[in-house]
C-alpha cells in the first residue's frame, strides 16, 4: 500500500518533535527563546505539532535589545496573540538605559551586555532550566560543533571541549545544581529546509524577509539599512532593492541587494548563494571565532 | 525537483591524521557547490595568517579555536550538503587514538561510513580500527576510500593490493556491504567525476555511490516498538501518548500490549496536527490514543500483542567506554534507554576487546576508550531487542550519576544465558516478566530442553540460488555439529517436496506456501530443542521474513549462500539450469523467474570467492558463537 517512506524535511520534522517532548518531559520548567526571525517561526510550528491536540507547554521568550526592526515587533506581537502563545519579553533595561549602542561601545560589548547578559538574567529570574534555541548547526562554524542537549554551568556558560558525547537519539538531560540546559531542536536544519518548510507549512514571516527598496548605507561591504539610532548622519545613504537573510538588531544587520518578493524566490536565491546566511551580520565578522567566544559566555 | 522530496543520507568520515579527510570533505562540499565565499575567505585569512600558502579547508572543518590552534580536530563536526538527488548530514569524527569516543558518537547514527586509507601507507592498524567499530555499531554500508592515488601514479597493482589486505581483514567483521574506490582528494579523482587517469577502474565515483546507497531497506519495519515521550491530556475528552516510532508499523484497530504492566488495549487513532492517520511507521512521531482506559506512563513501551520485545533486567553488551574515570562495578549508573532511566550496574566484565588485533582479554575495568563485552543488572526491567536487529530499541547510554557525564555508549546483545540460570516456567515472577508465547505453550519448556540439550535450539535458513552450495555446506554444517553432541535437523527443500510439499509447483503462490510449510514444519522442531538447519532457495524476501517472524529474536539466522548465476549455470550439479534454458522446465529462479537477494543476511557465505573449507569455519564459529552463547560478530 506504501514504500513507508517519509520526506527528508518530514524525517527532519520529526525528529525535532522527539526533541522537544523528551524537553518538555525531561525539566521542570523549560522556555522556548523566540527571537522573531524565520526559525523561531519554524520551531515554534513543529512545538505546536509536536504537543498537539494540546498546547505547548512553555513560554515564548523574547530577548529584546530596543534595536530591533519596527516590522519584527509588529509581527511579534500578532503571531503571538494569533496562536495563543504566552509571551516574554525581557530586556537589559539598565543597559538600554544608559544608551549601549554598537558604534559607541562596539559591537561584541554591546552584544554581551543587551543580548548575552539579558538572557542569563531573564534565565535566571523566572528559574528555566532548560530554554530551546533555534540555532542550526550549519550557520556557523562553532555551531557545527553543538550538542542538541547542550549543557550549560552555573554562570551560563559553555564549555566546547568538554561536551557530552551524545549518541543515537538517546539525550542526557541530567543537570546538577545550577546547570542549565540550552536545546537545539533544529540542529540539523539547512537554511534551505526552513525556508521549504515555511513553504510547505504556509508559515507566517517578518515580512522584511521579502525584497523592496530601501534606504540603506554601505559599511564595510555590509548595506546598513538607514533608520533612527543605525546609520551615522555622515555616511552616504542610497536607495537598493535588497532584503534581510536574516534578522537581529538594526545597527547589525545588513541587508543583501535581491529582487525575491515571494517565498520560491527566496528559496531559489538561497539554491544559488555563494555566501552563507550570517554573511550579513556584523556580529560574527569581528574575528574567526566571535561566535565561539559569545556562546562560551553564554550566547544563543 | 522540490528539496523536501530528496532522500537523506548520513554518513560518518574517518581517517587517520594525514589521510586526508579534511580535504576530502572539502572537495565533496566544493564540487557540489557548498562552500560560502564568506567561509571561504575567513578561512582563507586564518590560513594567511598562519603563513600557509594554500588555503586549508580543514580550517572550514575545525569550528573551535583550540582545534584551529593545534591543528587537530576535537570533536566531531556535522556538515550539510545536497545534490539534485540527495541530502546529506556528515558527521565528521576525528581519527585520533584518544578520540575513539568521538568516532563512536559520530557514527551512531550514520547510515554509510566512509573509511580513508591513504595508498602510499596502505591498511594501517588505524584502518582496522575504524573498520571494527563501525562493524561493532553495524553501520550497514561501508566505503573504503584509497585516497592519495596521485602520488602511487594511480596504480592499480597498488589499489588491489589494499583491497586484498583490507578484504581479509573486513571477513572477519559484520560488515556486508562494502565499497572500494581509488580516489585523489587534492585532485578530485573519483570524487565526484570519473578520472581520466584511473581508466582501470569502472566502479562508481564516491558521490555516485553516496547518492546511490538504497537505505529505506535498512530499516525495521517488522517489530513495532513505541517508547512512550510524553501524554498529552488538553481536556477530559482526549488521553494520547506522544512518542517517535522506534521501528514497525501501525495502523489503528491493531491490538496492543503496554509494557511493563501488560495490559492489552487496541489503537483508537493516531493523532497528528496534520490529521489523523490510516498507518504509521518509523521514523514517524505521532500520538497514539487508546480503546481502553489503560495506565500508560512516560518510559512506557507500547507493543504489538504477537510481538514483544524482551522483557529483562539483566543484558548482555558491548560497552564503549567514553570517560576519564574507569568504569567501577562498585558503583551504579544510571542507564538511559528509549525513553527512560533506570538505575543499572555492570556486574560481570566478560571480556575487553583489543580494536588493534581483535583478541578478547580478561579485564577488570575499563579505561576511556575501552571497549569490550559486560552482563549488566537494572533496578526495574528494559525493554530491548538486540541492538543487531533493532538500534533504537537496542542501544543506551549510562551516565554516571555524581558528574551526571555521559561515560559509556551500550549495544545490547542480548539477554546473558548461562546454561544453569534457565528457570523452569512454574517459576511465576519469570512468566510475569518474559510473556513469552513460546516459552507458555509448551508440555515442556524450551529452556528445559535446551539445560539438558547442553545448547540453544536456533535455527539456520540457508538461501540462495540453485547450485550455490546450500546444501553442501548445511549438510557439513549439520555432521560437525552432530558430531558435537549436538541435537540437529536438516529440511531439505528437495526432500519437502517430495513428501510435504508434493502438491506444490513452483509459481509465485506456491513457493510461498512451500515455505510458509517449511517454517512451521521448522518451528516445530526448534521447539523441541533442535538446531534446524534449513535449505531452500527461498527466493522471495517476503517469504523469508515471514518465516522469521514465527521465531523469538536472536534465535533465527538467515544465513545468504551467495554465488553468481554464471558461475552457478557453471556449476549446475543437478543438470537443472540446462534444462531450464531449454525449456525442459520452467519457473526456475534466475532463469524464469526472480531472486531477491536478503537486504539483511545474518551472514552472508560467498562461495564464489572463498573455498568451502573457509566458509565450514566461518560458519562453524558462527554458529557455535550462538548456541554456546558467546560470540561477537568478530572472530578472535
Amino acid at each position: 500500500m506504501n514504500s513507508f517512506t517519509v520526506s527528508y524535511l518530514r524525517q527532519l520534522e520529526s525528529e525535532s518533535i522527539a526533541i522537544l517532548r523528551e524537553a518538555a518531559a525531561e525539566f521542570r520548567n523549560p522556555v522556548m527563546l523566540y527571537s522573531v526571525g524565520k526559525d523561531s517561526s519554524v520551531m515554534v510550528r513543529v512545538a505546536q505539532k509536536a504537543f498537539y491536540p494540546g498546547k505547548f507547554p512553555f513560554p515564548l521568550m523574547h530577548i529584546d535589545t530596543g534595536y530591533k526592526f519596527p516590522a519584527m515587533y509588529e509581527f511579534r506581537e500578532a503571531f503571538c496573540r494569533e496562536i495563543g502563545a504566552r509571551l516574554i519579553v525581557e530586556r537589559n533595561e539598565r543597559w538600554i538605559a544608559q544608551g549601549c549602542h554598537p558604534l559607541k561601545m562596539g559591537v561584541d560589548k554591546c552584544c554581551s551586555y543587551l543580548k548575552t547578559g539579558a538572557l542569563l538574567e531573564a534565565l535566571t529570574k523566572h528559574g528555566f532550566d532548560a530554554a530551546f534555541g533555534g540555532a542550526r548547526r550549519e550557520e556557523e562554524k562553532s555551531r557545527a560543533k553543538e550538542r542538541v542537549f547542550s549543557l550549560r554551568d552555573a554562570s551560563g556558560q559553555w564549555d566546547p571541549k568538554n561536551q557530552r558525547p551524545e549518541l543515537w537519539e538517546l539525550y542526557n538531560t541530567r543537570l546538577n545544581e545550577g546547570e542549565t540546559m540550552r536545546v537545539f531542536p533544529l540542529s540539523n536544519w539547512t537554511e534551505q529546509d526552513i525556508w521549504s518548510y515555511i513553504k510547505l507549512e504556509q508559515i507566517p514571516i517578518v515580512p522584511i524577509y521579502y525584497a523592496r527598496e530601501r534606504l540603506v548605507v554601505e559599511r564595510n561591504g555590509i548595506l546598513i539599512p538607514v533608520m533612527p539610532g543605525a546609520a551615522a548622519e555622515k555616511e552616504q545613504a542610497r536607495t537598493v532593492l535588497c532584503r534581510f537573510r536574516s534578522l537581529g538588531c538594526i545597527p547589525c544587520t545588513g541587508a543583501i541587494p535581491s529582487p525575491a518578493v515571494s517565498i520560491d524566490q527566496i528559496i531559489g536565491e538561497v539554491r544559488a548563494a555563494r555566501k552563507s546566511e550570517r554573511e550579513n551580520r556584523v556580529i560574527d565578522l569581528t574575528s574567526d571565532s566571535s561566535m565561539e567566544q559569545k556562546k562560551k559566555e553564554g550566547y544563543f | 525537483m522540490y528539496s523536501g522530496e530528496k532522500s537523506l543520507l548520513r554518513f560518518t568520515t574517518t581517517g587517520s591524521v594525514d589521510d586526508g579527510k579534511s580535504t576530502l570533505i572539502g572537495r565533496l562540499l566544493y564540487e557540489t557547490k557548498s562552500i560560502y565565499e564568506d567561509q571561504y575567505e575567513a578561512i582563507k585569512k586564518t590560513s594567511e595568517r598562519k603563513g600557509f600558502m594554500d588555503v586549508d579547508l580543514a580550517y572550514l572543518l575545525d569550528g573551535l579555536a583550540a582545534e584551529r590552534e593545534q591543528g587537530i580536530t576535537i570533536d566531531v563536526a556535522y556538515r550539510y550538503f545536497e545534490t539534485p538527488k540527495r541530502k546529506f548530514i556528515i558527521a565528521d569524527t576525528p581519527g585520533h587514538v584518544q578520540y575513539t569516543r568521538n568516532m563512536v558518537t559520530g557514527a551512531s547514527k550514520a547510515d554509510c561510513a566512509i573509511i580513508l586509507i591513504d595508498a602510499r601507507n596502505g591498511v594501517l592498524t588505524q584502518s582496522k580500527r575504524h573498520g571494527f567499530i563501525i562493524s561493532l555499531l553495524q553501520i550497514p554500508h561501508l566505503i573504503v576510500a584509497v585516497n592519495k592515488m596521485d602520488l602511487v601514479d594511480y596504480s592499480q597493482k597498488v589499489f588491489n593490493d589494499i583491497v586484498e589486505v583490507y578484504e581479509s581483514y573486513s571477513e572477519k567483521l559484520d560488515i556486508h556491504d562494502i565499497v572500494y574506490i581509488p580516489v585523489s582528494a587534492l585532485k578530485g579523482d573519483n570524487v565526484v567525476g570519473k578520472s581520466p587517469n584511473m581508466s582501470w577502474y569502472d566502479g562508481p565515483t564516491l558521490l555516485y555511490r553516496l547518492e546511490n546507497i538504497h537505505v529505506s531497506a535498512d530499516r525495521n519495519l517488522v517489530d513495532f516498538r513505541f517508547p512512550v515521550s510524553y501524554v498529552i491530556r488538553p481536556h477530559l475528552d482526549f488521553r494520547g501518548f506522544a512518542g517517535k516510532i522506534a521501528s514497525g508499523t501501525i495502523t489503528p484497530g491493531e491490538e496492543v500490549v503496554i509494557l511493563p504492566s501488560g495490559k492489552t488495549s487496541a489503537v483508537k487513532s493516531l493523532t497528528t496536527y496534520d490529521g489523523d492517520l490510516p498507518q504509521a511507521f518509523v521514523p514517524q512521531s505521532v500520538v497514539i490514543s487508546l480503546a481502553d482506559e489503560v495506565d500508560v506512563s512516560r518510559g512506557d513501551m507500547i507493543v504489538r500483542k504477537k510481538n514483544l520485545p524482551h522483557i529483562e533486567k539483566s543484558l548482555e553488551a558491548i560497552l564503549c567506554w567514553m570517560d576519564d574515570k574507569p568504569l567501577s562495578q562498585a558503583d551504579f549508573y544510571i542507564l538511559k534507554h528509549t525513553t527512560r532511566y533506570v538505575k543499572a550496574s555492570v556486574t560481570r566484565i566478560v571480556y575487553k576487546i583489543d580494536v588493534d588485533t581483535l583478541h578478547r582479554r580478561p579485564a577488570d575495568t575499563f579505561l576511556l576508550n575501552d571497549i569490550g563485552r559486560v552482563e549488566m543488572q537494572t533496578a526495574q526491567p528494559l525493554f530491548f531487542d538486540p541492538y543487531k536487529i533493532n538500534h533504537a530499541t537496542g542501544s543506551f547510554i549510562l551516565i554516571d550519576p555524581l558528574s551526571n557525564r555521559t561515560v559509556a555508549a551500550g549495544m545490547i546483545r542480548d539477554v546473558p544465558r548461562h546454561i544453569e540460570d534457565y528457570r523452569d516456567d512454574s517459576d511465576a515472577e519469570h512468566a510475569k516478566t518474559s510473556p513469552h508465547v513460546i516459552r507458555r505453550d509448551l508440555n515442556i519448556p524450551l529452556a528445559l530442553r535446551e539445560k539438558q540439550n547442553g545448547h540453544r535450539a536456533i535455527v539456520l535458513w540457508f538461501t540462495g540460488l540453485s547450485g550455490s552450495g546450500k546444501s553442501t555446506i548445511a549438510m557439513e554444517l549439520e555432521r560437525r555439529l552432530f558430531a558435537a553432541n549436538c541435537h540437529t535437523i536438516l529440511l531439505d527443500g528437495d526432500h519437502l517436496r517430495h513428501g510435504l510439499c508434493s502438491d506444490l509447483g513452483f509459481a509465485p503462490a506456491d513457493r510461498k506456501e512451500n515455505i510458509r510449510r517449511a517454517g512451521e514444519v521448522a518451528k516445530l522442531f526448534f521447539e523441541q530443542g533442535n538446531i534446524v538447519l534449513c535449505t531452500f532457495i527461498s527466493p522471495f524476501r517476503r517469504d523469508r521474513d515471514s518465516v522469521r517472524q514465527l521465531f523469538p529474536e536472536g534465535r533465527f539466522f538467515e544465513i545468504y549462500i551467495r554465488c553468481d548465476v554464471t558461475e552457478c549455470l557453471r556449476r549446475d550439479p543437478h543438470g537443472l539450469y540446462k534444462k531450464a534454458l531449454t525449456g525442459t522446465i520452467s519457473d526456475f529462479t534466475a532463469i524464469q523467474s526472480p531472486y531477491e537477494a536478503p537486504d539483511r543476511p545474518d551472514l552472508i557465505l560467498d562461495t564464489e570467492k572463498t573455498s568451502l573449507d573457509q566458509c565450514m569455519e566461518f560458519v562453524e564459529q558462527y554458529v557455535a558463537g550462538f548456541i554456546f552463547h558467546d560470540a561477537e560478530g568478530v572472530q578472535d
